[in-house]
């Protein structure tokens, strides 16, 4: 009653206030504005692919975003409603309510967030609370933020409260706070100068009561990380250093160690990009030791996480290429990524008359080195991991290898050809879905054709070869286009390879959409297969369904 | 909450008429310094704002076909294209590199935390904004088929009031 009763103090406040300010500026009334999203699956029960039967038969997710704002202020709401949730999404989503309400406003060099927010301080290893509503995560904070630029260039912030869990919040407090310099921008003296250089340091805390009766656990949890960026020219260099004070936690636990191990977290992030007219190259590296940080030391899964380790994998989006995708793995990793990008200049010998675009991409995550430990939990525990390791670590062992090349050919005005091929390993330990690891080779073409004005067709020809797991796959693609509303598709994705012949089956699905403005409507029928999704390296099991479903967005 | 919920409906249907503005949020541009939504302007001409990711196929899809004709749009209608990239920490750093190997001249910015993204309540991308002179939105469009650029266009000419 009592948590009603203060959200419907806050929505009358902000009305009120809309209300009485626009009664005294007529001319400059508020802005309201807000999104819809709305999916809802009719679910068949299919036993030859694993669908299970659905007693609701038919599940829907749905939220809504209302947004008041003007000149300095801003308030909003976002109300969701998982009726039940739909397969794939955990069961605690259950219900409905307003999951979100905050209100904003900045005074010159001040602005003050009351209610939720997201935030980040860098690229994220010690703090990142974010949303990706369409795996169901969602770590908001509810509390107070305060962001303050007293010179140019210096950015300050400091954050406190409790993170979302599903209709509740997690039983532990988050407490942050962010530097960052702009040194060409807050000194003069340096405004000119070629190389531009940002600082930035941060430090989370997170407290949650120790209630265990045996082991003495750490009530608090301290993080900080310090971080640069350089930039000269074409070049630009990132790093981050993080540590973290020991977190016992359900997620470092094992047998040995039922409550967790007493070891400091260490993380380390790199980056450096060279680019010029027609060219980039991007390489990253990650090493990572016991860096799960989470506001609820008995939680798992993508709950309550308090930072963010992103997976240094490039993110396919071809469906058979999404078939054995990687997650960070927050116990330990040792992880390295290169890019190259470039086009091939219209009219040189490779180019043609239309150019050629070209991108090569390879990544490797391994386990940290774990020789001379038999400890049970799979990783060192005797010592914190430093860059000195990184090396011996990356060598050691392979959870994920990935090499990728993509050739992009504008054929003529109206023909465009995209080619990929992909060459994966992948140990499916981490998934826990098998035992052996996978070898996969994957081969993509993709054409696309304008057939005039406002009507196009887009096909796709996959293939994965494997000798393991579900053996090989084919997928045909056909999506036919209809500027500036329609399209309609249809796909074929078939388990040919499959050493059991019953399980030889075309997962298919029709779909057609209507799209005016930003309002989209699609409706899909067909099997899908279990999987990985994944979003921004976190993914979210999909179990097999057979269903009809149906998609709305729109925003005013 | 259901009392709630039709206070809201009557706020929002008050209120829903008016010509939306572009509210001022930091994001950071290529050279990674903070700037202001507020400064994203383009001399009274029309503006387009579109918002992206490096593994959203239909966004380089548009961009790449805008990119096509988009020096004779300048050249007729004086408008600008802006992009703002939705990459998260994971693919932020492949964002410069990937738009110098692809050539785009647009300008562009980097809004990894999604603050000007939820603020334009943009779901899903592609997300295309077309703004008039005074920075206020006349269209938005969501997802990208070919030919939806000579649409577009139309609608920057009658902008530009051409």
């Amino acid at each position: 009653m009592a948590k009603k009763t203060v959200k419907a103090a806050f929505v009358a406040a902000v009305l009120g206030f809309a209300g009485s300010a626009s009664a005294q500026t007529p001319t400059m009334p508020f802005e309201v504005h807000g999104n819809f999203q709305l999916d809802a699956q009719y679910y068949l029960k299919d036993s030859l692919i694993g669908a299970p039967e659905v007693p609701e038969s038919i599940l829907s997710n749905g939220f809504g975003n209302i947004v008041v704002s003007r000149d300095k202020f801003s308030a909003g709401i976002r109300y969701e409603s998982y009726l039940n949730p739909m397969l794939g999404f955990d069961s605690r989503y259950k219900g409905s309510g307003i999951t979100y309400r905050y209100a904003t406003y900045t005074a010159d060099e001040l602005e003050v967030t009351l209610g939720n927010f997201y935030d980040q301080f860098g690229s994220g290893l010690i703090f990142r609370s974010y949303e990706e509503r369409n795996l169901g995560i969602d770590n908001a904070m509810d509390g107070l933020r305060v962001k303050y630029n007293p010179h140019p260039g210096v950015y300050l912030k400091g954050v406190i409260g409790e993170q979302r869990f599903f209709f509740d919040k997690g039983p532990g407090i988050v407490r942050g706070v962010d530097g960052e310099v702009s040194l060409s921008e807050a000194i003069q003296s340096w405004a000119e100068h070629k190389t531009r250089i940002t600082i930035g340091a941060s430090a989370v805390s997170k407290y949650q009561k120790a209630e265990d009766p045996i082991y003495k656990i750490p009530n608090n949890v301290l993080a900080w990380s310090a971080r640069t960026t350089i930039n000269r020219g074409g070049w630009r260099v990132y790093g981050e250093y993080a540590l973290k004070s020991n977190d016992p936690s359900l997620e470092n636990a094992s047998i040995a160690f039922p409550s967790g191990i007493y070891k400091n977290g260490y993380g380390a992030y790199f980056n450096t990009t060279y680019t010029k007219k027609g060219l980039g190259v991007s390489v990253s590296a990650k090493h990572i030791d016991n860096m799960s940080f989470r506001s609820d030391r008995s939680a798992t899964g993508n709950v309550l996480s308090i930072n963010y380790l992103p997976a240094l994998t490039k993110q396919q989006t071809y469906r058979l290429a999404t078939l054995y995708p990687y997650a960070s793995q927050a116990k330990g990793e040792a992880a390295f990524q290169t890019e190259l990008f470039y086009n091939f200049k219209k009219g040189s010998a490779l180019g043609g008359t239309n150019g050629t675009y070209v991108s090569i991409n390879y990544s490797k995550s391994a386990n940290l080195d774990t020789t001379g430990t038999n400890n049970g939990l799979g990783y060192s525990t005797n010592v914190t991991d430093t860059w000195s390791n990184l090396f011996t670590d990356f060598a050691a062992s392979r959870y994920f290898e990935e090499v990728s090349f993509e050739i992009q050919k504008k054929v003529n005005k109206d023909l465009k050809v995209i080619l990929n091929y992909i060459y994966t390993v992948y140990d499916q330990n981490l998934t826990g879905e098998g035992k052996d690891t996978v070898t996969a080779h994957t081969a993509i073409a993709e054409f696309q054709y304008k057939i005039n004005k406002t009507h196009s067709i887009r096909t796709e020809l996959q293939h994965l070869y494997t000798l393991s797991d579900r053996g090989n796959w084919a997928l045909g693609l056909v999506e036919y286009s209809v500027s500036p509303s329609w399209f309609f598709a249809f796909f074929d994705e078939y388990n040919y390879g499959n050493e059991d012949a019953d399980k030889r089956i075309h997962f298919w699905n029709a779909s057609m959409g209507y799209t005016r403005g930003a309002n989209r409507v699609a409706v899909a029928y067909g099997k899908q297969r279990q999987g990985l999704l994944c979003v921004g390296g976190v993914c979210r099991n999909v179990p097999a369904s057979n269903g009809f479903s149906i998609a709305i967005t729109s925003s005013f | 909450m259901k009392k709630l919920l039709t206070a809201l409906t009557l706020v929002v249907a008050a209120f829903s008429a008016q010509a939306q503005s572009v509210p001022d949020v930091k994001i950071k541009n290529m050279e990674g310094a903070t700037v202001s939504t507020n400064t994203i302007a383009n001399d009274g001409k029309p503006m387009i704002i579109s918002f992206w990711a490096t593994w959203c196929k239909p966004c380089i899809k548009e961009l790449e076909t805008i990119n096509e004709v988009y020096a004779d749009w300048r050249e007729q209608t004086g408008v600008k294209l802006v992009i703002v990239s939705i990459d998260d920490a994971r693919t932020t750093s492949s964002v410069a590199p990937f738009l110098n190997a692809k050539g785009w001249e647009y300008e562009s910015y980097l809004d990894v935390n999604s603050d000007f993204r939820r603020a334009m309540n943009v779901n899903m991308v592609p997300h295309t904004f077309l703004l008039n002179g005074k920075r206020e939105v006349l269209d938005q469009h969501t997802s990208f088929a070919p030919g939806d650029e000579d649409k577009l266009f139309e609608k920057v000419k009658a902008a530009a009031g051409k």
